[in-house]
Parts: C-alpha cells; structure tokens; sequence
C-alpha cells in the first residue's frame, strides 16, 4: 500500500492516493496534499471548500459533486476551477482527507 | 382498498406494474400508474439510429400495450408530490393519493445546462442522440457528411448507460469505415472521467480499444460553454477542443417534478436507500432506476435487477415486515464494439468489470470486457427480450445478483 510521510509520521493511502484513514487528517497534512496537487498556498476560499467538503461527508458518507459545491459552498464553478484546477471535486477531497467522490460507474 | 401509485412508465415502471397486478390481490388494492406520454422508446435503440441500424419507428411502442388491464393508467405530467399528505398532485391539477408510491420517473438530458450548446447550429453542427429526435437528426446529418473532426463530449457524470459514449465512437469507427471515408473523419472523445471509462481494468482495455481504432481522448475536461461561431468547446479552466461536429451528451437530471416538490439533490436524484430502495426520507414510498441517487449504473439492465429486489422489499412493507432483499449494485452491459462485434461487462458496487466469461444457459457463454460476435448478437437480440419478457415482468435466465463464475480476477 502506498504512504505519505509528514514529518515523522508515515500515513496510508488508499488506490487513488487518498487517505486510507480519514482520522489521519489535520491541517498540516491538508496543506502537504495540496503542494502535491501542486497548491502551494491554501487561502481562506481554499479551506472555506475543504471545510465544506469535510462537514457534507461528515453527514452524508460522500463528498459532494462540482454542481453541488457551487450551489451551496457560496463560491462559482469557475473559481472553484482557479482553486482547484483539473477537477475540484477530486482534488478538494483528496486535500480534504477524503476518499474520491463515488459520483457514478 | 389499498391503494399503489406508480410515477413513470418506462422501463422501471411498467416492470413493477407488471408484477405487482400478478401479485397483489384485485379486491384489495388499486393500481395506477402515471406517465407524461402515450409512447414507449426502447431507449438503448437510440445508439442504433444515428447509423442506421434502427429507425426511431423500429423502437417504440405505445405504453398502454405493456400495461396490465388491471392497471389504471393515466397519461398526464406531474406537478408535484406531497409527501406529507401521501398524494400527488398532476399538470392537469388532478390529485391522486397514495397509500404506496414507487417513482420511477427516469432520467433525461438537459442541454440548455450548458452555455451556448442550444444556439441555432444544434441539430446542424451541434447533435445528441439520447433523443428520438436528436438521434434521427444525426442519421440524417450523417447520410451526406463528407468527413472533418467529430468529437464527441461527455457533459458531466452521472449519464444513462455510461458506455453508450464509448459505443457511439466505436460503432462511428466501423460506419464511417464500411462508408469508404474512415481516413477522412477523426473521431475524439472529450470526457471529465480521467479515462476511458471509470474503474481501473475496464477503463484500460476499453482506453486500449479506443487507440486501436485511432480515436483520441481527451481526459478531465469539465465543459462550461460552446462556442459555435469559433466551433470549439472551452472547459471551465479554459482549454479548448476545437470540432466541425459536435455530439454532446448534455448533463443528465432526474424529472423537475422532483425538484418542484423539493425531495432531490443537486441534479433532481432522489435519495435512496442503496440496498433496500426505500426513499430515505419518504414513507411507503420505494425508487427505482434513474430516478434514484444510487452509485449504480442508469442503465435497463440495472432497473431489471432492482425491480426484483423491489418486488420482495414491498411485498414485506405492505405487511409491515422490515425489507428482506438487498440491491448489490449488479450491472450488466452489452458494449457495441463495432464491426457486429460486442463486449460484454458485468459488475457491481464492489465488484468492477473484469475479463472472463459469463455463463448464459442455452445462449452463452458471453465474452467479458472483450470482443466477441455472440456479444453483439446478444445485444441485437434484447430488443426482444426487451418488449417481450423484461417489460412484462417475466424471468430472465440472469439472476439479480452478480456472480463471480467466470470471472478472472
């Protein structure tokens, strides 16, 4: 299985190169993941997604789709795509400390 | 007298109206089931059309013909549901109660979604084909295109039977080819996925058959509007896939019944119960096929297998008992490969498509995630088992959940 190391702990990731354990998340490591993604800085729009993100799945087991996240995440799909460029969805919830949204087969 | 309302009566609902008039008694419960149109489409036809395999008179039916005589239909649309005092309120302003509700109100593509795809070049450089009208007005488009760059874009996921895509491209290879002009007509496919397909091994060997065919993809491109003047397409971080025909497959939503009445998500998908499909937060009323929010395919296939999950779950209900049969997410696709060649996947939530053999008795085996003529034989041939055994509720030889016989891993 593969693993990122932050600092001096090695944590487990999943086949997407998500968290394996969502309770291994803490901001730090939010801003690890996100150098990978190629986001050197998180601003404040950046975590207002995370934080959304994180409290959607809290109650509902999934994260939630781009249209849902521009619906009721008070930030535009074109600024979520200059946040997160290539897939916001995907992205935001691998720096979220999430597994991959399921959307659909 | 009990009373059951069936919303939608597509492939779903008329499965249901079928078996529960066998099941449920005359005396006791009254059926009605409500859809907006007096025609049935056998919706995986629609592939077909644009290359004229099928004309749209050769897949539609009228609806009332695959209803039971017992079943009170009424062809109308819907305003909205009120969950609350168990009724549903019609176009025509009509109300009907319900002591039993099962929603099988489908899926449709909406491509007034997406900016500048409906202008005055859609249906001349600009095409779908999950429409009946859509469909027809490629396989005339088609008859006299002289060639240039097709690309065919996916909107955003969730879509109905999500390889129909990959189908079209395949089955344009093969049309364009047997036409003498295959060297005169690029064929790309412009997705979201980050591939061909979604789970890992049939996203590979379908990504390889794209390649071998010479069609290109383009992978994590999220539309955000057409420009038809420039004839291009720019996703929402701005790259661009220029065309000279574009089939779109818009975004796909659930009926806007559902969203007046306030009960589904992002995209009009009802919350439902992934197992027992039991609406979450409606009671005695169960979901069914596209309708519903479950990480499952939209395809016919997949309604066939929850149907009789639903069929057990409600004869429990309606006696009080707690739902006993569990959905597995079980999915089963024919994929035109062209050529009257075909593959065949078969998976379920847990279980992605995998290579191997499906046993059938007396037909198979089938070929799995590769080529194969009985698959597209296979494919050809369900448009009768369509009408003739699915429909009416009949048993097929293919149990609703998925085995793993066959399958290498």
């Amino acid at each position: 299985m593969a693993t990122m190391t932050i600092g001096t702990k090695t944590l487990a990731l999943d086949a997407d190169g998500n968290l394996a354990n969502m309770n291994d998340w803490n901001e730090e490591v939010a801003r690890e993941l996100a150098v990978q993604e190629g986001i050197t800085e998180l601003t404040p729009q950046h975590w207002a997604v995370i934080n959304f993100m994180r409290q959607v799945f809290a109650k509902e087991g999934d994260a939630p789709s781009i249209r849902r996240l521009t619906k009721e995440s008070g930030v535009d799909t074109k600024t979520l795509y200059q946040l997160f460029p290539k897939g916001p969805a995907k992205k935001a919830a691998k720096i979220a400390g999430l597994p991959k949204p399921k959307g659909c087969i | 007298m009990r009373h059951l309302l069936i919303l939608g009566g597509g492939t779903g609902g008329t499965i249901m109206a079928n078996k529960l008039a066998a099941a449920l008694d005359e005396q006791e419960w009254q059926i009605t089931i409500v859809d907006a149109t007096e025609q049935h489409y056998y919706q995986p036809g629609f592939l077909l059309v644009p290359f004229g395999t099928y004309r749209i008179r050769d897949i539609v039916k009228p609806r009332r013909q695959y209803l039971p005589r017992r079943v009170n239909v009424i062809i109308s649309g819907i305003d909205h549901i009120d969950a609350e005092k168990k009724s549903v309120t019609l176009a025509n302003k009509a109300v009907l109660k319900y002591d039993y509700m099962i929603i099988a109100t489908g899926a449709d593509i909406h491509p007034e979604q997406i900016e500048g795809l409906m202008d005055e070049e859609w249906g001349r450089s600009k095409f779908d084909f999950y429409s009946p009208k859509g469909a027809n007005r490629l396989a005339q488009f088609f008859k006299t295109w002289q060639g240039g760059k097709l690309v065919l874009n996916i909107a955003e996921m969730p879509i109905k039977c999500p390889v129909a895509p990959l189908e079209f491209l395949f089955l344009a290879d093969s049309y364009f080819t047997k036409r003498g002009m295959r060297d005169k007509v690029e064929l790309q496919l412009v997705t979201p996925l980050s591939g061909a397909f979604t789970k890992p091994t049939s996203s590979r060997v379908l990504g390889e058959f794209l390649e071998r065919k010479g069609i290109s993809v383009v992978p994590d491109f999220n539309i955000a509007r057409v420009d038809s003047k420039e004839k291009k397409i720019v996703s929402w971080d701005e790259n661009e896939v220029s065309y000279d025909v574009l089939v779109s497959i818009p975004t796909n939503m659930g009926d806007a019944a559902i969203q007046r009445s306030g009960l589904g998500n992002e995209l009009n998908f009802i919350p439902t119960d992934k197992e027992t499909l039991l609406a979450e937060e409606l009671k005695d009323v169960f979901v069914l096929g596209d309708a519903t929010n479950l990480p499952s395919s939209k395809a016919g296939s997949v309604v066939h297998f929850q149907s009789e999950v639903l069929f057990q779950n409600f004869l429990e209900h309606i006696d009080g008992r707690p739902p006993v049969a569990h959905f597995d997410g079980h999915s089963n696709c024919f994929i035109e490969s062209g050529f009257d060649k075909g593959m065949l996947i078969d998976f379920n939530y847990k279980t992605e498509p995998l290579p191997g053999e499906f046993p059938l008795p007396g037909v198979g085996p089938f070929t799995l995630l590769g080529e194969s003529r009985i698959n597209h034989y296979g494919k050809l041939m369900f448009r009768w088992v369509y009408w003739n055994l699915l429909l009416r509720g009949m048993e097929l030889p293919i149990e609703a959940e998925m085995s793993m016989a066959g399958k290498r891993v």
